[in-house]
Formats: structure tokens, sequence, C-alpha cells
């Protein structure tokens, strides 16, 4: 705990840094509340919906960078002369992600390193290209929440550009974090101000429920473990934990139209589907749902460190949350340390 | 419940079943289905208000081994869950024991599934206020209001299927929007493809659903969807005196031809 100096950010310069945003051509997503649940929407000015103490949204903005359905070009074919029109990517938008706590704002990073591992996707770095994030830190969380399991802390700065505490006045402790937010700090200097603060006196605090590199190590040799039947004896099949995680990447391509004329669509998939991993042939690998939940775990916290060097999980807790049968992510980890793998 | 463990307990003992489909004490205060397999693991059994997830869903699932004999909780939703299932030869007597729960918390060991088809003939099936309520809400909008409502709900859809995924009576192997050779439903979740699974779900389900509203409970965008089938299943019993979960003898409504129909043009 140590006193730091921050620049200021007071609660009634909002509005005018909101329509600074808007004026300069920024799309703006911030948590706006919504009856008792709170969700990230678009906003093009500053308003008391906007909520600064929700603890998680059931969706995340991963479909800002990602979108559920992206087109990605039109073809034309008139039988030998073939031609495909991509879209504009200069026209893409300039989003600015506000308040999203620091496992969201993290989970970038596992997005980042999926979309530039074998190939370079430039319908999703264009849009992170011009993706701006502002980070939140978390003052308050519930039982799902587990970031400090991943490493990640409630008041990491890590994938945010600017950086949000409130503090007791309610206003903002706020840190530049990259270039991308000295741009934004740049463009409306005369809002700021500045202050000495602890921001960890602000921050609630997440217990650790198991430590993520033993969790790595102890998946090693698990894939005949008898835990993922039993954990999995529940599970439904769907495709809800996938796409309410932050970091999930699966996706299908369809053609849409005819044959001489149509387009290509990227669209959300997720290797929970029993029909995700059919083959042609009729042979699928991944038959039952033991096999599929055992893919979903193994996918985020063995495959991604190995591959691409970050783990897939964020702690977000928003599958748990989401599942019709509780299958509750963390719970389920914690078992898997503790069971033997071997019957 | 401390009778439904001493039965489970009996039950998994004499191995007249290998598995009990119940409830135990979830995470964070909720109750999540539980497989049970051996009289020990009977005590986290629970059953009270928080058990609300349509335990049918697993009768169909084929997640256990061939022969196993499975003991499913009951409540009310489950037991029409299962007539509907029987009626559709989905269902094999002889493997599935079912324990039925009353509304007033009774435990009721059902011999066979006409014992259940008795029971819930005894039972008050009208739809209650609260549900012709929210249908009454639908119908008394205009065309152009029920577009608008079901084009602002249906846009948030992101196709996770886990209203298919929680429904019993989507027990297909292949559904219809998994079929590629011919595409029939357009896979992405934009405005064309949702409204074609949403539409399809429902007509694939009217007069099937019994109205246990899980489809809309797993949502985890909450669309009001179950509010498609409850108005079929309405509708269906209005034109046709059909209702799913019943009868296990009476022939689904819509896939029925009787020389007598009432309407003349189909004779």
């Amino acid at each position: 705990m140590a006193t730091e100096n921050y620049k200021l950010l007071k609660k009634e310069s909002l509005p005018a840094l909101f329509d600074k945003l808007t004026a300069s051509g920024k799309t703006i997503y911030a948590p706006v509340k919504n009856g008792e649940k709170t969700e990230f929407d678009v906003v093009t000015k500053y308003s008391n919906d906007i909520n600064d103490e929700y603890i998680q949204t059931v969706q995340s903005l991963k479909g800002t960078v990602f979108p559920k359905v992206e087109k990605l070009f039109d073809y034309k074919s008139d039988k030998t002369d073939t031609s495909i029109q991509e879209p504009d990517f200069s026209k893409f938008p300039q989003n600015v992600l506000w308040g999203l706590h620091p496992c969201d704002a993290a989970a970038f990073r596992p997005l980042d390193a999926t979309f530039r591992w074998d190939y370079d996707d430039k319908y999703f770095l264009t849009r992170m290209k011009l993706t701006t994030v502002v980070g939140l830190s978390c003052s308050k969380h519930d039982d799902y929440c587990f970031c400090t399991s991943v490493d990640i802390s409630p008041a990491s700065s890590d994938g945010s550009d600017i950086m949000l505490t409130k503090n007791k006045a309610g206003d903002y402790l706020v840190e530049i974090v990259t270039e991308k937010g000295q741009e934004v700090y740049d463009m409306a200097k005369e809002l700021f101000g500045e202050i000495s603060d602890d921001k960890e006196s602000y921050i609630t605090d997440v217990p650790k429920k198991f430590d993520l590199n033993e969790l790595n190590k102890n998946l090693d040799g698990s894939f005949e473990a008898p835990y993922w039947l039993a954990q999995s004896m529940r599970c439904i099949g769907c495709g809800a934990c996938a796409y309410v995680c932050p970091t999930c990447t699966c996706f299908d391509l369809q053609d849409e139209g005819a044959a001489n004329k149509g387009s290509r669509i990227k669209c959300w998939d997720s290797c929970g589907f029993g029909h995700f991993t059919l083959h042609t042939s009729g042979h699928n690998p991944r038959e039952t749902q033991s096999q599929r939940w055992r893919q979903r775990i193994l996918h985020k916290f063995s495959y991604m460190p190995d591959r691409i060097k970050v783990f897939g999980c964020m702690g977000c807790g928003r599958c748990s949350r989401a599942c019709p049968v509780d299958m509750n992510i963390s719970e389920n980890l914690i078992k898997i340390m503790e069971e033997p793998k071997n019957e | 419940m401390d009778k439904l463990k001493q039965l489970a307990k009996e039950l998994l003992s004499n191995n007249q079943v290998q598995i009990i489909v119940g409830y135990e004490e979830g995470t964070v205060g909720k109750a999540r289905p539980a497989f049970i397999s051996s009289p020990d693991q009977a005590d986290t059994l629970i059953y009270d208000e928080r058990c609300i997830h349509n335990l049918a869903v697993y009768l169909t699932q084929h997640k256990l081994p061939g022969n196993t004999k499975i003991a499913v909780i009951a409540s009310f939703p489950v037991m029409k869950s299962i007539i509907t299932l029987a009626s559709e030869k989905q269902l094999d007597e002889n493997f599935i024991k079912v324990i039925g729960i009353s509304k007033d918390n009774n435990i009721i060991e059902f011999k066979d599934f006409a014992d259940i088809e008795r029971y819930i003939n005894q039972q008050d099936l009208s739809f209650t206020p609260e549900e012709q309520a929210l249908i009454d809400k639908i119908d008394a909008m205009s065309m152009e209001e029920r577009w608008e409502y079901w084009q602002n709900e249906f846009s948030r859809c992101f196709k996770c299927y886990a209203c298919r995924s929680a429904c019993p009576m989507c027990y297909c192997t292949l559904c219809i929007t998994d079929f590629n050779q011919p595409q029939w439903v357009s896979v992405p979740s934009h405005k064309l493809g949702n409204f074609e699974w949403h539409i399809n779900r429902a007509m694939h389900l009217a007069g099937r659903c019994i109205g246990c509203d899980e489809c809309s409970r797993a949502c985890p965008l909450d669309l009001p969807i179950n509010l498609l089938t409850k108005k079929l299943s309405m509708d269906i019993q209005k034109q046709f005196g059909y209702s799913a979960g019943q009868s296990l003898t009476e022939p689904y409504a819509l896939s029925t031809y009787k020389p007598d129909d009432k309407e003349t043009f189909i004779r």
C-alpha cells in the first residue's frame, strides 16, 4: 500500500469528456444500468445510468473486436471471372470501451495472441488497433469472481490504455498506461487534475482460490482422468459458457447467397457443441460431452499457455453465472487439483 | 427430505437402479442437477423450491451406458415431460423409475408410466392466471408492435442454443439448425438467422411443449422465448383439444389425421 501520483478526473468532468470523445468520432461502449442488471451498451453522452459499481455484465465486450457475426467479403462469379470485395477497413469504428474491469481488459491479450498465432487476422487486428480500453478497478466482487487465482488483480492495468479507480469522493484516479491512453488524455487535458492517493485502498479483496501454475502442472497427464466424466454429467452441451466468455475464439465460416454471388461470414461457434468436431466421414473425435468439457478446460489452462504463452481464462466468472446447470469453473478447477488423475 | 434420501439408498443398495438423477446443493446458493450412483452419495440429495431444472432432459441424452436403470426425481413438469417423451416412443419404461414429488412435497413412487398419467390427470392442468396474463400482453399488441417486440428480443440472441439443450423435447440427434445438406436454417446469429431459428424452434415444439419454461430460464440473455411455445400450446389446445404431457396414447395433434376432422377441407 503506497501513496502515488495520479491524474484526477472529477465526476462532474465526465459529461464533457464523453462529449469530446463522441465529437472526435469515437463510439463509446459503457456499462449501463437496466433494472437489476448492467450491460455494456453504446452511449453518446455521459448519464447517471452508467454504472461504475457493477460487479459483472452477462456479456463481455469481445464482440467489439470479434463480432458474433462478421462479413469477411462479398464474392461475385461470372463463369471464369471471380471477384472478391473486402470491407473498407478504414471505415471500421473507433471504439472507446469505457469502464471494463481488469479481467475484461486482460482478455484482449489471449484474443490478440490467438488471432495472430499462425495467421494475422486483419479483421480482428484492425478492430483492436482502433480500440481504446478504459479499465476500471473493482470496488465489488461476488462469489463467482476469481481473477486473483489467474494472476490478475482487481486493480491491474494490464490490457487497459487508461486505468480508472474510483475514490471515496466518487472521482477517478487516472493512470495513463499506453500511447493510446495518452492520446485521449491529450485531447481533453483541461479536464484532468493531479492527486496523490493510494488506489489499493479502494479495491475489493478477491480471495485466491487456487494457484494457476500449479493447476497448469497438474493438468499434465490428465487426459484420461476420471473427473472429466464426473464433472460433465450435468453439462447439457449448450454454448452459453463460450458465448459469454471474453476469451473464447471458436468461429465458423458460412457462405450465404448463391454460387455466383454472396458473402462469406465469420460467426461464433463453440467447442461445447456436439457437431463442432464432426468430420465429413462421420467420425467425431469429441463424441461425448466429457471430451468436450475436457477440451474446454485443457484449451484454456494447458494448450494456450503452451502454444501462445497466455492463459485462456481471466477469472471473470461469466461462464459460471450463465451456466443453466451450475457448471462452476472455479469449483471444478479446484476439484481437478484435489482429485486423482488415475482410477 | 430424509425419506427421499432413504428411498434413494434403498434403490441403489438393492440394485433396482444404478443411477439416480436428482438435485444437490450447488455453488453460490444454487441447486443443481446431480447424478447419484452409490448409497453413500445419497445424503447429498436435496429437494426444495430452488430445484427447478427439468431433469427429464437427461433421460434422452444417452450419456449413460446402455442397460443402466435410472431413477429420476420428478417434479410436476418432469412428470409431464416423461409422459410426452413416452408418447413419442423415446423412453423405455423398463429402465426408468420415476420418483414423483407432489406440489406439497410428498414422495410418490410411481409403479409405471400409466400411473404417472393417472396422477397428472387428477391435477389442475389449466394455465395459471400469471401465464395467461403474459400471453394476453403479447396478444394485445398490434401486428406491428408484436413484430417490433420480437425483432428486438431476437436481435439479442447469439445462438448458444441453451434453450435447445435445456429442453427435454429437443432430443433430435441432428437438429434442423445443424443440418447443412441442405442448409435449412441460416447459421449466423444475424436477424434472419435468429428469426429462422426461433420460429423453427417454436414450430417444432408447437403443442409438444409442456410449459416448464426451462428454455427461457436457461437463456443467458433472458429472452422470453417460452412465450412462443406457450402461446402455441394454448392455440393447439383450443383448436384440437390436445395438450402435451397428459396422455401416453393420444397421438400428437399436428401429425394426426382423423377421418371425422371438423374441418371439411381436409376430408
